[in-house]
């Protein structure tokens, strides 16, 4: 435990150097592709302490300088498989966009999709004597939630206080300098397969570079997908990835619930591939050409050429009318938007004031998937892309993107999250002489 | 695992990847672009140059083309040209002329040949230019002397500054000039101008100012009349006593010596015959009143 928030204040550490030297990049490591982007950060705006994120969504004081996008491989269901065909992945992606950005990067902030994110709800309260809340006394409440046992070999990827109450009052964003006799807080913990992230810390120290932090990439196309008042009313964010599909769901601009279905659309074209016989490379070119999931009657009429190389005639010559393509899509597709739905149900998603879904990442740009989305999921969906940030290449504006542009605010401007805060003084295993220094330059 | 057919692999290789990188650190960047290219030279330089033999060429052939440009006619010097010396200053110039002309500009230094011709005592001031037409000229401001000093048997004639301007043979070569005599009466010439043109009334007597001491002065006259003058304020007791020799002829009297050395008391010495006839005029009159 404790050691986890070493490594994520160490995290924390070397994403403020990054952002002193003003140069960060982003990692993306997806199960279809991996993206990389180059940040620039300039120091002329910088986020003024304790004001809201603003109306620029936070995103004024970078820009990206560089963009690179290059196909996974080596990763399934959002989890590395083949550490060193990932780490030529990432170090192909890392290049290309040093390249444009014309500058070297040595830290970056990755996110992935995988490894079986799991939400905890945490609660904890301590008693105030009657005075001022201060940022000890936060500390103090964080430290005092009951942690789960989340199972060996997983660790916390976020864990970020969502509410605060003060004696009778709830949903405080900040309570520091209100008075109260108790305090409490409700923290959502998001643990994530331990294995998973050692895995990519290793790539990432093979390339190089440094890790600066680790996200959830439910949790950062949400960031990038859902608008403000969605995050405030309360969202759930669907990332169709290739690999694995996140879902997340914003409440008060904070996550309160991740989960990943085990399925993407890398499982749409391994179903194109084998009812149609053909490559999984032909079968992606098909489906992102002529995918789609309500036939009509002009799809029957319309013919698809499967090309093949294997020399017999009748073989190669082949072609499959549009709505047969559908057909083999429609199944699949429909039970990835089955099971989000039973994830949803289970966190409760329809109790939440607003419903609103968003879906996003590569898998949403299959024509006709809001509708069939609303009619498993519900009424109020919408197609998300990904906030517009300075100096993004028009070729990484899609929704494929979300988790991509999603990491980009969270490197410029994290939430709070529990190692943001000072581990309160009595929880100091026995190091008198660090609580001595600590009472000498708190007294002097 | 591994495939029939080996599929393109875009990956850069690690080394690749890491000399990227180092390429777009900007110390290493900045290293290579300047660094390397001036190291290149200077070795091939070094090289070059490493050979004895090389060096002696190189040196010479730029010596020989140096040697050649300052020799062009254009920049050769062949007369000199004097102007504000006179005669004697002039030959003693062109004897003293450290350079043979024709000679190339370039190898002339103005300056030391400057410095050379101050030596000389009548000269005061010197110019030097290189005219077109390969004329060197030279100004020559002569020293004027204004007086003649006299120190043992060294005569010599001096500028205002107290600087010589020429050795004299003997006091009549020069006797328009005034005298002065005594050590450390060249040091203050311009004093002794003050004193003599105040003394302008005695003229026809004066024959010389004595430094006394090196701290006064003294008048002398003609019959060995001397007037001493003080330390300080020198001009003032001189301009009393030419009042007192106009208005009562003092110094046309049988005195030795008028000693104005205290300012409160000036004292006249009288030659020994002058007090003879002065005892015996007194001794007269005592005997006429009894």
């Amino acid at each position: 435990m404790t050691e986890l928030y070493e490594t994520q204040r160490a995290m924390r550490a070397m994403r403020k150097a990054a952002l002193q030297r003003g140069v960060i990049a982003i990692l993306d490591v997806g199960s279809s592709k991996i993206a990389c982007l180059v940040l620039r950060f300039d120091r002329t705006d910088a986020f003024v302490e304790g004001e809201d994120i603003g109306s620029m969504a936070g995103q004024a004081g970078f820009r990206v300088v560089g963009a690179a996008t290059t196909r996974s491989r080596g990763v399934k269901f959002g989890e590395i498989s083949a550490m060193a065909e990932t780490e030529r992945a990432i170090r192909t992606a890392v290049q290309a966009a040093q390249k444009m950005a014309n500058l070297r990067v040595d830290h970056v902030i990755a996110c992935f999709s995988g490894a079986r994110p799991r939400s905890y709800g945490l609660d904890g309260t301590i008693d105030m004597d009657g005075g001022q809340v201060t940022e000890q006394d936060v500390a103090r409440v964080l430290a005092a939630c009951e942690v789960p046992d989340y199972g060996q070999g997983r660790e916390v990827v976020h864990a970020q206080p969502v509410n605060f109450a003060l004696d009778h009052r709830s949903g405080l964003q900040d309570p520091r300098g209100q008075i109260g006799h108790s305090l409490s807080t409700d923290m959502h913990m998001l643990t994530v397969d331990g294995t998973a992230i050692q895995n990519l810390a290793y790539c990432i120290k093979r390339c190089d570079l440094e890790l600066a932090g680790v996200a959830s990439s439910a949790y950062v196309s949400g960031l990038s997908a859902l608008i403000e008042d969605e995050q405030n009313l309360g969202a759930a964010c669907i990332d169709l990835g290739g690999g694995s599909t996140g879902v997340s769901i914003f409440m008060r601009k904070h996550m309160i619930y991740a989960d990943s279905v085990r399925m993407g659309g890398d499982h749409v074209t391994s179903d194109i591939s084998m009812g149609l016989q053909v490559p999984m490379t032909t079968a992606e070119r098909i489906k992102t050409f002529y995918g789609g999931v309500y036939a009509t009657g002009m799809d029957d009429r319309e013919m698809i050429d499967l090309d093949g190389a294997t020399g017999d005639w009748e073989h190669d010559r082949r072609s499959v009318s549009r709505a047969e393509l559908i057909g083999i899509m429609r199944p699949r597709v429909e039970e990835i938007l089955e099971e989000v739905r039973a994830r949803l149900d289970a966190a409760g998603f329809d109790h939440l004031p607003s419903q609103q879904i968003v879906l996003t990442g590569g898998g949403s740009q299959i024509p006709g998937l809001d509708g069939l989305a609303s009619r498993i999921l519900g009424q109020q969906v919408r197609l998300g892309r990904p906030l517009r940030v300075h100096g993004l290449p028009q070729a990484a504006t899609g929704p494929g993107f979300a988790s991509a542009v999603g990491l980009c605010c969270f490197a410029a401007h994290p939430q709070d999250e529990w190692w943001d805060f000072d581990t309160p003084a009595e929880r100091y295993p026995g190091r008198s002489l660090q609580r001595a220094v600590k009472w000498f330059r708190d007294n002097w | 695992m591994q495939s029939m057919m080996r599929r393109f692999d875009p990956a850069p290789s690690r080394w690749a990847y890491r000399f990227q990188r180092l390429w777009l650190t900007p110390f290493y960047r900045r290293l290579l672009r300047t660094g390397t290219p001036i190291a290149l030279v200077a070795l091939c330089g070094a090289i070059y140059f490493g050979d004895a033999e090389r060096r002696e060429v190189f040196t010479s052939t730029v010596a020989k083309l140096r040697h050649d440009f300052e020799h062009r006619p254009e920049f050769m010097v062949k007369i000199m040209a004097i102007d504000g010396a006179s005669e004697e200053t002039q030959t003693a110039i062109r004897a003293l002329m450290p350079v043979d002309f024709p000679v190339s500009s370039f190898d002339l230094d103005v300056g030391a040949i400057a410095n050379e011709m101050l030596a000389l005592d009548a000269v005061a001031d010197v110019g030097l230019q290189v005219r077109s037409g390969g004329v060197l000229q030279m100004h020559v401001i002569e020293r004027q002397p204004v007086m003649v000093w006299r120190q043992g048997s060294r005569i010599e004639a001096i500028d205002a500054a107290g600087i010589r301007a020429g050795t004299l043979d003997s006091r009549t070569d020069r006797p328009d000039l005034p005298l002065i005599v005594g050590a450390g009466a060249k040091e203050h010439v311009e004093e002794a101008l003050r004193l003599f043109a105040a003394a302008a009334p005695l003229q026809d007597r004066i024959r010389g100012l004595v430094r006394v001491g090196e701290r006064r002065w003294d008048l002398v006259l003609d019959r060995e009349q001397r007037i001493m003058l003080p330390t300080e304020q020198p001009l003032q007791a001189l301009e009393q006593v030419v009042a007192l020799a106009e208005a009562n002829d003092l110094l046309a009297r049988d005195v030795a010596a008028v000693d104005m050395r205290l300012a409160q008391r000036p004292t006249i010495r009288m030659t020994p015959t002058a007090q003879e006839e002065l005892l015996r005029i007194r001794k007269m009159t005592e005997e006429r009143a009894k």
